[in-house]
This record gives structure tokens, sequence and C-alpha cells, in this order.
């Protein structure tokens, strides 16, 4: 018998499988036979003739591009395989009597708080019909305060994806969740006391599921609960250790700082803070007139970071020469430390400046240490704050937001042993994927397979869970109840917008089953825990919680602290030796957690503009030194360990310093993620989570190709496209600075002008407070349904984004400045698109929209090569979903999904415009300023986009215009763009200050 | 056969020595009245090789319509790429027959008359490939008659301010025109085949085709009127078809694209392209059909003039565009420029084209080097793949480096690109192998005109 007629028998039907599959669904299963319940290989086998469009995505040698398209089309399939709800192939009924209120047609939105490292940010979700298809900001959340970031915008994608596991599996077999929790109380009565149970949770801020886990360890007193976080605050604890004696959190006030350090701190861009900080921040930096002031932020940091990017002055140093710095300055402001030379890339004039400038604030400095700095700097950097008399004005000090806060490294590490002493009967992971980022020598993925009894409690089938003994499908924050806590401690209540979709649970109801019962919901839980909490003004405090989407007055309160005596003189000075390995969060994809999500592999990195991978990042003059390219293959070995990964130069980065990214090289995240980049994690050691000293790199010869969306430019200053100056600058011409207006441009033309009578719509990006996030592009994505097209599309220049964030780098290769400009469609006024389209497929409407009529496009492209912006995106393929699936359900309703063949570009939310002239035409009134709001205006923490009516004198857009900084690129084509731009400023100190004059 | 060809002396008159109208008639007749068995072998290996790049064409089309455009390399920035430039390109080589054939008959220039009736089959089959490529370039290519202005429901009409549109009718005009022009002057020589076939089927079509012409007098003074009539249409079109898709470039506001000089510069081009192709096919069909004493070496030393004189008038382009783009000031006409001649990307492109289009005419201006027909065949070629080059330039080089550095591009030709440019070969190939077979491509009308002005030039020469 050859194979192939071995796969076409018929394989006995196992009736106890079908039972199993229809126990396990929830709702009505729909199914044609007993074959197809039971997913034999016979009915495999039927499907791949009878229906090869839904086979395909069975196929593994389908390419990448065709694995994004066909993601969707897969759902058909496992809509077989499991009961899906909503199921597209169900008939729907309207309401007999509709809720009310509820209008078809009007979307609603719901206060939630989607969590991301543990940490909450607020939420509002945008829900048509039942449907959640957009995330915003909750404005009255502390950590969002109205702003959202790339990552949690993207999250509601991923509850689409029908990648994510759907079903209970025991040993890679079906299984259900009643098998799993009688087996789970069959192990747990084995053990006396919960003797050799484990838990492994990633940070836990979550109440319910803390007191939960408290209340399991006094039913089991013998169990132990482990923590591990691969992005863990390990060193901020040590920090605080060092110089309070106890774990403490420290929060940031930035509104109050005038001079900022940051030692290696990127605290805009990653951080449970990072929007609120952002905001803040942001606030002190946003000038139009002269008389404004600006703060000034100092930065020393080994790998460009948007923190960096917005420095005033940046020093790019290796780890070591950071921590060198910190002491250095630590010993000038007279703190007793031992502190060795000033570190050779430092200047002594930088220092002195430094400084002075520190000394010349206090009270209003404020200095700052990355998560990744050792212990050590964080205690400078405490100490330094309380030195300059900052504790209380721009830092405060609260209560740790984390339960129960513990060293990660150290916690993994004994469960490590522990599993090696054979200590360990049953190992529950809640959530996490520990085999993926587990420090390589730890060994976690072989040691998982001594544990008898391991349950992982995960989104997706992915490394852990098909080296666990259970898999249990978690469900996704937009579908259970639960509740966590921002940064500063506030909680809020995570409600649920749809019911799950695949019979997933969450963490609390695993717990619940540890506990005995298997039966409890996360609402009742959620419910109970803050029943007690609320005491009697439940009935009147819970309503206003969950609709509020944080619970009020639970913001940690500041505390008194002292500082150690001996708080500095502990740490000796370590010296790293050799080419130096730095380790970081991937800016889009996070710690691998998102790799599955298209959206975020498709997010350029802010500074390489790279897609899709990760790559071994290095400076001009190290690749130099190496010998190595773009696009070379090198292997990385380190401590014992080695990889293989692609070289990209990144200006800016400190010599002799190699940044891998964390989060890519999965082997089990899906058919989106799987196999994109190097997996960082290979290389990584307990010991040395961020940095460390003695990497290897050899060049293999071979060469990977690496998807940027731009290719690296300097500015080219006399194309004025980025106009730059100092704060001096401005204020030595106030009405007219030079750099703004550097040529005289006289506008000429044959016509009249058209008159706008109503509204006339217009925007402004105030490059001063970009800080390159991203959180525009993603909002726009989402909002706008814009596709993504896969790695080798976004290789030949066809990436959809209608907003982009360009980067320019100024100055020189080694020290280069960062800018960050983003574009869309600019609405020229004299839009050269329209007169070269021979069909009128994009026009101008009576408010000034250039408006792209979709089904009048026959695909010319004359506008894209006309728009000398070169916003405009064509779907060169079928890039959008148009068939119906669960892909196709993450679909803003209101905006249409275009096909193959046609021109789009950024529309200035023109449905959003629509609504706000119903709302206002039913209430017989014009347009409120700030009534519209585009999505990426509305996503950006920075709130360096103002949108409104040029036509309304009082409008913000109007005033802000007014700014002597406003400008238009290239309005010399007589283009007359209703998108106009702030000049990037910079207030550097007056001892550097000829280092940044002005340009542009 | 092939030692009496062989035989035929090269003469630098209009038409050979000893042409009679028999003569005329049995040279140019012979290949198409001879029975289907009794065609040359190479004939049917060099259909074969056109039909099969024609059924490569067919594929890459059919294959292009159901995936999308992305099966090119075209993206954004370069978002007009191969289709566009073999647009430009085919367009252009059917200037020349349209040039011989209206302009050179308006001029009395009676050397056009034995290259005329293949040029301008030249000119049609050129068109017709040239005129595939706008529509099957547009991403949803089922609704390209949106371009036309026809009355509809939706109350749409096209938006005339676009040169495309301006395009549309420049094309349709161009290929209308041709094809009449071409068949009326086809008419008399139909009329002979009809009258020589011994072949029933043939007897009837070319009796249908030659719309019942007898040869009398009224008839040949009709001829002669609307033959002129068209000839005066068609002139001006030698001028404004290429004016006019040198405005799909130069209306727009793309650096490198938006010069003043481009409609000039493209009929000159085109010309010269148009020119370097009709020798592409003159110097093979002379000696395949023995038509050498026809098809002298005087129309070859005119054909290379011609070419010489365009050529220099495109060199002349070249020097004025980087002229230009120094004086007028702007940064974004010299970068562009810069990066045509010394880009990371397509400086070879640029060096090339120079070769090709200026420095390989040069030896024209050799009497001996035109007089070989070897030499100009080389040249003709290099010329040809020099006008590619040119409009690959102008088109995509221009569009990859404009006005935001950061959205600068690198364009790469993908197989598709390859296939449907090297299959629009099969299309012209097909259609002309069929021509050469079935129509006569030679006047015999004319040039028994032209034998009878010439008969006593043998006399003359004796004399002289």
């Amino acid at each position: 018998m050859n194979p192939q007629d071995k796969d076409l028998t018929p394989q006995p039907l196992d009736l106890g499988a079908v039972r199993k599959r229809l126990e396990g669904s929830q709702g009505k299963a729909y199914w044609r036979s007993l074959d197809e319940l039971a997913d034999t290989e016979a009915f495999q086998e039927f499907m791949h003739k009878e229906f090869p469009r839904q086979a395909a995505p069975l196929a593994s040698n389908v390419n990448r591009r065709d694995f994004v398209k066909l993601l969707g089309a897969s759902l058909a399939l496992a809509g077989l395989t499991s009961c899906i709800r909503p199921n597209p192939q169900e008939q729907y009924t309207s309401y007999v009597r509709a809720p009310e209120y509820y209008l078809p047609g009007v979307p609603q939105f719901y206060a939630t708080a989607m969590s991301l490292g543990g940490y909450g940010v607020g939420v509002l979700a945008e829900s048509h019909a039942g449907r959640p298809t957009k995330l915003e900001g909750n404005a009255d959340h502390p950590a969002s305060l109205g702003a959202i970031d790339p990552l949690v915008s993207a999250t509601v994608l991923s509850l689409y994806d029908p990648d994510r596991s759907q079903v209970v599996t025991n040993r890679g077999e079906l299984s259900d969740w009643g098998s799993f929790a009688s087996a789970l109380s069959d192990t747990l009565s084995g053990l006396d006391g919960g003797a050799g149970l484990r838990i492994l949770t990633e940070t836990v801020t979550s109440p319910t599921l803390a007191s939960q886990i408290d209340a399991l360890l006094e039913q089991y007193p013998n169990a132990r609960w482990h923590r591990y976080d691969p992005l863990h605050r390990d060193n901020v604890l040590a920090g605080a250790e060092l110089a309070f004696g106890e774990a403490v959190d420290t929060r940031y006030q930035f509104e109050n700082a005038d001079v900022i350090l940051s030692l290696g701190s990127d605290f805009l861009g990653i951080g449970p803070g990072k929007l609120a900080y952002t905001k803040a921040f942001s606030a002190r930096r946003r000038v139009r007139t002269a008389e404004d002031s600006m703060n000034r932020l100092w930065t020393a940091e080994a790998a460009p970071s948007i923190t960096g990017s917005m420095a005033d002055h940046r020093l790019a140093l290796r780890p070591d020469e950071i921590e060198g710095l910190a002491r250095s300055l630590a010993a000038r402001l007279g703190l007793s430390v031992e502190a060795g030379d000033l570190p050779d890339h430092v200047s002594q004039e930088w220092f002195d400046a430094l400084a002075e400038d520190l000394e010349a604030h206090r009270g209003s400095s404020l200095v700052v240490a990355g998560n990744d700095q050792p212990a050590i700097v964080h205690a400078v950097a405490h100490a330094l704050n309380a030195e300059l008399g900052n504790v209380g004005e721009t830092v405060v000090y609260t209560d740790p937001v984390e339960v129960d806060p513990v060293s990660h490294s150290e916690s993994l590490a004994a469960l490590v042993d522990d599993i090696s002493a054979g200590e360990v009967e049953a190992l529950v992971m809640l959530g996490g994927n520990p085999v993926y980022t587990a420090p390589a020598d730890l060994s976690f993925a072989n040691l998982l397979s001594r544990v008898p009894v391991s349950v992982h409690l995960s989104p997706y089938q992915d490394e852990t869970s098909l080296r666990s003994t259970w898999h249990v499908p978690q469900t996704h924050d937009l579908e259970a109840w639960s509740d966590v806590r921002a940064f500063d401690g506030s909680a809020s209540i995570v409600q649920p917008l749809i019911a799950p979709f695949y019979n997933g649970k969450s963490a609390h109801e695993v717990v619940a089953a540890l506990a005995g019962d298997a039966e409890a919901s996360s609402y009742d839980l959620v419910r109970g825990y803050w029943r007690e909490q609320f005491g009697s003004d439940f009935n009147s405090v819970w309503p206003q919680s969950v609709h509020d989407g944080v619970v009020a007055e639970s913001r940690f309160a500041p505390r008194q602290l002292s500082l150690r005596e001996d708080a500095l003189s502990d740490a000796p000075i370590e010296a790293t030796e050799g080419l130096q390995i730095v380790f970081q969060a991937e800016p889009s994809i996070y710690d691998g957690r998102f790799s599955n999500n298209g959206w975020l592999q498709e997010l350029p990195n802010p500074f390489t503009k790279l897609t899709w991978d990760n790559a071994a990042l290095m400076s001009a003059a190290t690749a130099e030194r190496l010998g190595v390219r773009n696009q070379d293959v090198v292997t990385l070995n380190y401590e014992g360990n080695s990889v293989e990964a692609p070289v990209w130069i990144q200006p800016g980065q400190a010599d002799n310093v190699v940044v891998a990214h964390l989060g890519y090289g999965r082997e089990a995240a899906g058919r989106v993620g799987n196999g994109q980049g190097f997996n960082a994690y290979a290389l990584r050691t307990s010991a040395r989570p961020w940095v460390g000293g003695g990497l290897e790199l050899t060049p293999t010869g071979a060469t990977y190709p690496l998807s940027s969306t731009q290719m690296h430019h300097a500015l080219e200053e006399e194309r004025h496209i980025v106009r730059h100056g100092t704060l001096e600058e401005f204020r030595a011409h106030p009405d007219h600075p030079e750099f703004v207006h550097p040529v005289e441009h006289h506008e000429y033309d044959l016509y009249p002008d058209y008159a706008y009578e109503s509204y006339a719509w217009g925007m402004v990006i105030d490059m001063n407070v970009c800080t390159g996030c991203n959180a525009c592009v993603t909002a726009c994505q989402s909002e706008n349904n814009i596709p993504i097209v896969g790695k080798e599309q976004v290789a030949i220049g066809r990436e959809m984004h209608w907003i982009r964030v360009d980067a320019y780098y100024g100055g020189s290769v080694d020290d280069p400045e960062f800018y960050h400009q983003p574009i869309a469609c600019m609405h020229c006024e004299k839009a050269p698109c329209e007169p070269v389209c021979p069909v009128g497929a994009t026009v101008h409407d009576h408010e000034g929209l250039n408006v792209m009529v979709y089904n009048r496009c026959v695909g010319t492209r004359y506008c894209s090569n006309n728009c000398p912006y070169k916003v405009r995106r064509f779907n060169f393929l079928q890039y959008a979903e148009l068939e119906e699936n669960a892909l196709s359900m993450v679909q803003n309703p209101d905006v249409t999904v275009r096909s193959r063949g046609v021109m789009e570009k950024c529309t200035y939310c023109v449905q959003r415009i629509s609504k706000a002239r119903v709302t206002a035409g039913n209430q017989n009134r014009r347009i409120l300023d700030g009534e519209v709001v585009t999505a990426c205006q509305a996503a950006c923490p920075a709130e360096a986009i103002v949108f409104g009516d040029i036509n309304d004198s009082g409008s913000e857009v109007v005033q802000t215009k007014a700014s002597p900084l406003n400008y238009g690129i290239l309005t010399e084509l007589n283009t007359v763009p209703r998108t106009s731009y702030l000049s990037k400023l910079r207030n550097p100190h007056p001892a550097l200050a000829s280092a940044s004059e002005g340009g542009h | 056969m092939a030692d009496s060809r062989n035989r035929i002396a090269e003469t630098d008159r209009v038409i050979g020595p000893g042409q009679t109208y028999t003569t005329i008639d049995d040279t140019v007749n012979k290949p198409i009245l001879t029975s289907i068995l009794g065609t040359p072998i190479w004939w049917f290996i060099a259909f074969a090789f056109g039909f099969l790049l024609l059924m490569l064409y067919l594929y890459s089309v059919v294959y292009l319509i159901a995936v999308g455009t992305g099966v090119w390399g075209n993206n954004v920035p370069a978002a007009w790429g191969f289709p566009i430039i073999n647009f430009v390109w085919w367009i252009g080589i059917g200037h020349a027959g349209t040039l011989i054939s209206a302009a050179l008959l308006l001029f009395r220039q009676e050397w056009r008359t034995s290259i005329n009736r293949f040029a301008e089959a030249m000119t049609l089959f050129a068109v017709v490939c040239a005129g595939l490529y706008p529509i099957l370039h547009l991403g949803r290519p089922w609704v390209f008659y949106w371009l036309v202005p026809y009355p509809n429901t939706y109350g749409l009409f096209p938006q005339f301010r676009s040169p495309l549109d301006w395009d549309l009718f420049a094309i349709s005009t161009y290929a209308s025109v041709s094809l009449l022009f071409w068949f009326i002057g086809l008419i008399p020589d139909l009329a002979t085949l009809r009258d020589r076939t011994e072949n029933k089927f043939g007897k009837i079509a070319y009796g249908i085709a030659s719309l019942g012409w007898r040869g009398s007098a009224k008839h040949w003074q009709r001829y002669q009127r609307a033959y002129l009539l068209l000839a005066a249409l068609s002139f001006p079109l030698v001028l404004s078809v290429h004016s006019t898709i040198s405005l799909d470039f130069a209306t727009s506001q793309v650096p490198g694209w938006n010069n003043t000089i481009m409609p000039p510069y493209f009929v000159a081009g085109a010309v010269f392209a148009g020119f370097a192709m009709v020798l592409i096919l003159a110097i093979p069909l002379r000696k395949a059909f023995g038509l050498e004493n026809l098809i002298t070496m005087r129309h070859l030393d005119n054909s290379a003039k011609v070419m010489l004189a365009t050529g220099l008038i495109v060199v002349y382009g070249y020097v004025i565009e980087v002229f230009i783009a120094w004086y007028s000031g702007t940064v974004y006409e010299q970068y562009m420029i810069f990066n045509r001649m010394f880009g990371e990307d397509y400086w070879w492109a640029f060096w090339a084209l120079i070769f090709c289009n200026a420095v390989a005419i040069q030896p024209l201006w050799s009497k001996r080097v035109r007089n070989s027909p070897l030499a100009l065949f080389i040249i003709s070629m290099i010329v040809s793949v020099g006008m590619w080059l040119e409009r690959f330039v102008i088109v995509t080089v221009t569009l990859t480096r404009e006005y935001l550095p950061s959205s600068w591009g690198v364009f790469t030709a993908t197989r598709w690109d390859w296939a449907l440019y090297i299959g629009s070969f099969g299309l012209f190939l097909t259609l002309w192998f069929m021509f050469i077979r079935f129509l006569p491509s030679i006047a015999t009308s004319e040039m028994k005109e032209l034998a009878h002005i010439h008969e006593n030039d043998d006399a003359k020469e004796v004399t002289t």
C-alpha cells in the first residue's frame, strides 16, 4: 500500500470524540455527518475535494501573503470543527423587541480596560450591532487620558484571529472543560495540601485574581505561586530596595518638570504609563508663540528610542557608560557613590551643562531610569531626585501596583529548580508563554515535560501549550469579565463586549476550578470581589465603575519614604567587556504575544521602519568594523547559545552594541507570526536579562531580505520638508522665524479661488510634540479597514497605511537628530491628483475634502504619480478581505472595503464628519469645534494632531495655524495643502546651543 | 532560388534596372500566390515562433486579469512601469509608417514608394500592440470604457482635463486613420491578386476586399484623390499622436516629466525608433523575398539618414533636459538629473541609452556604413533597445525619486512584466508574418507608376 492509498482509507469513526466535540461546543452545533464532527482524515480529504478553496489554508506550502489572505477563509473550516458565535452562516432576524435606545447603524461605546504587561489601559470599545470593531482611549482613565497606543488598538484584531485556540486539549487530543475540571480535581486531591502544585502567572495587578490566588494558597498551603514576565521589572524593584529598603513604584509628574534626564529610559515609548507620561510631557513642549516655554530633555541611551528622539541633548552610550554617567553625576552632585572617570563618549562640557541644568532646577527637574538599567542606576535616580528636591514635585512613590511583587527571574529560577528536583506535580500556567520566553539557560522547555500535569491557559496553541499536558483556550479581554489596575494603581472593571468566540476560559475561572468550583463564572467572581470592597454602596458604585471604566478614587496615594543611608555605596562597578548585546521588547509585537497580529507585524518600527522582522541592530561604525552590511546574516554567539540574525544598521545607536528585539522567531504563533524574524530569547540568560558583554558575531556569508517601508535618508536641508529650529531662534524672530520660511513663495493662479462657504476642514500636525509612536497608524488602520499586505508586498513598496510616520535623520550618522513627520493626504485645495484622473474618480467636495470615489476608479494610478506627497495607496492585488469570515467582523461598517484595482487614501475620516453632520443637523445647529475627531487625532497621546473647520475663526485648528511656526510642505507647487505642520523646535542648553542650530 | 537571389546586383536607384510591370508583379506577388505547401519552410518556423510568443502574451493577459496589477513590479512611488514604457515604445515605432506613407507622399519623395506598404502595416501592428497596454495597465481593465464619452444612466462623463483621456482619442484616431489609409492603398493591389490567384478561396477573399476595383480611369482618378486626402489627414497625426502622449508626462508636476520640450522630443524619438524598426523589418524582408530591386540601397540609405537626423534631435533633447534642470534652479529638477545619471539604482540605464541612441548612430555619417545592410541592421537593433531604455528612464526611473525622500523607492520588473513585453512581440510577429504571406508587402500599383517614370533610366545611365 503506498502512502497515498493509506491516506484515503476511511478511519474508523471515534464516537467518543464526536460526543466530546458536541459537549465542547456552545450553542447550536451544526454538522453534516459524523465524520465531519469527528474531523476525521476522511472528512478532511472530502473537504479538500469538495471545497478546495476552503481547504486551501490547510496546505502548508502557501506563501505568506496568501496566508494572510486565507486567514479568514480558514474560519469557514474552523466553523466545521467547532461552533463559533456569531456564525456567519446563521439566519438573522431583527429584534422583535429592540433594546431601548438601540438604533441600528449607530455604534455603541463601552468603557473597559485592556491589559498589557499586566497593567491596564482604559479604552472605549466601539460596538456595531454587538461586534467590537475599534478601541478608542478612555479620557477618564488615568493611563489613557483619551489616547491609545498601537498595541492596545490592535488587540481588537486579535479578538477575531482565526488562529486562536478553540478547544481544550489534553496531550494534543481534543477534550472539553468538564473533563479538564475533573482531571484537575483528581490531581489536586492526590496532593498533600497542594504540595507540588505550582501556579505560574505573569505580572498580576487584578485585585480579583490576587484574592482568588490568596484564597487558593490558603486552601492549599503547600502550593506555590511563581511569576514570570519576560519584560519584568526586576531591576526597578531591586533599585527601589537598594534606595529605600522596600519595593515601591515610582510615578513621574512630567507636568511639573522643566529639566528631565533620562538614563536609558523610554518613558514615552514603553511601560504602562507611557500614554499619560506622553500627554504630560508634550503639554510642556507645546509651543505656539514665542512666549511659550519648553522643558528640556537630556537622554543617554544605547539605542534610539521614542524618548531619545525627542531629546534636546542625546548621547548614544553603551549600557555600562550609562551607569558610568549616572555614577559620575551622583558624585558631582555630592552623593557618596563609587564613581570612575567620566565615560569616553561624554564630553566634560556636556556633563557640566547637564549638572548645572539639574542644579538650577531643584524641585522642577527629574531623573528617570530605564526598566532595563541595573539597580544601581535606579538607586542613583532615586537619590538624585531626593537630592534635587524633586520628590513630591516631579516624582512620587506609591505602594507597588503589582500584587506581591517578587523578582521574576528568581521566581522562575526557583520553579525550575523545583521541577528539576522532581517536586512539582502540577503546574498551572495562567497566560504567558514561558517555553518561548524563559531565559535560554533554564531549559524550561525540556523541564516542562518532567511535570506530570501541566496546564496552560493561553489564547493560542503556542510553544508552551504544545508541551503541556492540558491546554485551555483563554478568553480575550473583550470576551470576559475581569479587573486590572493601571500604572498608578487605579482599578478598572473589564467588561466583555461579546460572548467568548471559542469556548475560552478566563484566568479567574481556571483558578476557581483549581479551588474546586469549575462552574464559577468570571462575572460572579469579579462582582463578588467588588461587592466585598464596595460594601453597602455596591449597587450604586458597581454600575458607575463599569460605566466609567475606572473605579473612582482607587489611585494609590503617594508615600513618604526616606533614602537609605548607604543606598549607593553597596554597588561596586562591574566591568563589561567586548561587544555588548542589549535585549529590548519589539516596539510592535511586544514580547511576542502579538506575533500573530498582522496590523502589528506590518507596523513599521519607528526607527528602522522594518516590518515583519527583527534584526541585529548596530551602528554604522560597528557594522563597518565587523565588515557587515544590511541584510547580511550573522551568527550571534552569546553565553554558549547562538542564533542567526540579519544585520540592520541603525544610526544613532551606541558603538559596540548589538540590539536584539525580543518577540520574533516564533514557532507556534499562528500562520501570521510563525517563522518571522529570529528568536532573541534563545540568547537571553537569567543572570543578565537585559545587557551582556562578550557577544561574538560572525558573518555567515548569506543574506536575508528585510522589508523596510522607507529607505534611510539624511534630512535634505534644501528641500525644506522638515523645518526645525531652536526655541532661542524662535524667540529672536517671534513673528517670522527664518527657519520656518526659508524661501519666499508667491502664489500665482490664473483662476479665482473656490469659495468654501460652509465648512472647510483642515489639520495641523505639531512635529514638536510628535514622538513617532505609531499610535495614529494603527488607529487609522482600525478605523478605515486598511488591509495588511504581507512582507513580500511591503518589500516592493505596496504597504497600504493611509498615514505614515516618516523618519528623517539630521546631523551626523553617529550622533543624529531624529525627526518624525506623520504624513497623510494633505487634502490640497489645488490637488494635483484631481485633474489627471480621466474618469473623475478623485474630486473635490464643497468642504475642501479631496475625496476618492472607489466605484468610479479604473486604476490608472496617474493620481499617485502626480501626488508630490505620495500618500495614495493602490490595491495592486485583492488585499482586503472580501469573504465573510471572522476577520471581516473587525471591519468598520461605516467605511467601504476596497477591492483590487482601485486607489485609496486618507479621507480625513469622512465618515466621522458625516456622523457629526447628521447629529448637528438633527439638532439644527452647526458642527461644533472639536466635534469631529479623526481616528489619528483621537489616538495621539501627544495631542499633536489638531483637526477642525478652518472657516471657523474660533476653532483650535485656526488658532494653531496662526502660529508663526506653521508651514505647509511643498507649498511652492501651489498645492495649497489643508494639512500644515508646526516646525520642530529644540531647546538646547545655552552652553551647548551651537550644536543644534535651525534648518529646514 | 537562393542563387538567383544572390545574383541581384545592389543598386542605389529607387528602383532596380530593367523593372517592368510584369517583373514587379511577379516579384512581389509570387510568395503570396504560391500554394500553402509551396510556402518556404522559414516562414513556418518564423510564424510558429511568433505564434508561440503570442500564446505567452495571451497567457500573461489572462493571468494579469485573474490576479491583478500586482503581478507586475509596479508600486508606490513607481505606479507606472512596463506597460506604459512598452506603450510609448510601440506607439513610437508606429510613427515611421505614417511619416513614410503620408508626409513623404505629400513631399513627393518617390523613394517612399517601395517601403510605404510594409511600413504602414508595421504601424498598424505596432498600434495594436501599443493600444492594448493602456487598457491592460488599468487596475480594473474591464471598465476601460469609462474613459469613453458615452451617454449613460450614471450621468457620468470622462474628465477631459486628464491627458489620459486625450490619449484615448489620439490613439483611436491614429489607429483608424492608419487602417483606412493602408486599406485604400491596398485596393488596386488586392484587385491584381484577385485576378492572378488560382485559389478559389483566395479569389473570393481578395475579390471582396478589392471592393469591385476594375482599374477604370474613373477608379484611378478617385483613388488618387482619396489617397491624397487621407495622406493630408494623416500627416498632422505624425506630429499630434506622440505629442499627445508626451502630454501624459508634460502636464504632470513630476520633476523630469513636466518639461515643455516633451512633445517635439517625443515625436523625434518616435520617428527615430520607427525608422530603426523599418530597417529591422526591411533588411531581412528584401533578402527573403528577393526584393533587392524594389527595396534598393537607396531606401536603406535614406532611412539611415532620417534615423541619424532624428537621432541627433533626440540627443539635443537629452542635452536640453540636463541644461534646463540646471537652469531651473530647482533642487528637485537638479536631483532628478543627478539621479538619472549617477543614482545608485539606475545609472546604468541612462548611460546605456546614451550609448544606444547617441553613440551608436554616429557611424551613420559614413556612406559605407549606410550601404551595409548588416551594419544598419545591428545599429537599428541597438537604437530600438536604446529607445526602450529611454522610456524606462523617463517613466520609471523618474518616478522612483520625486519630492519626498521618505517616499523614494525602487522598481524591479517581475517575470510577468517581461512576459507581457516579450509576448507583445508575438502579437506583432504573428500579424507581420500573416501580412507578408497573404498581402503584398510592396505597393505594386505605385511601383508600376515608378517603373513607368524611370523606364528610361537605364539608357540615361549609359549615356552619362
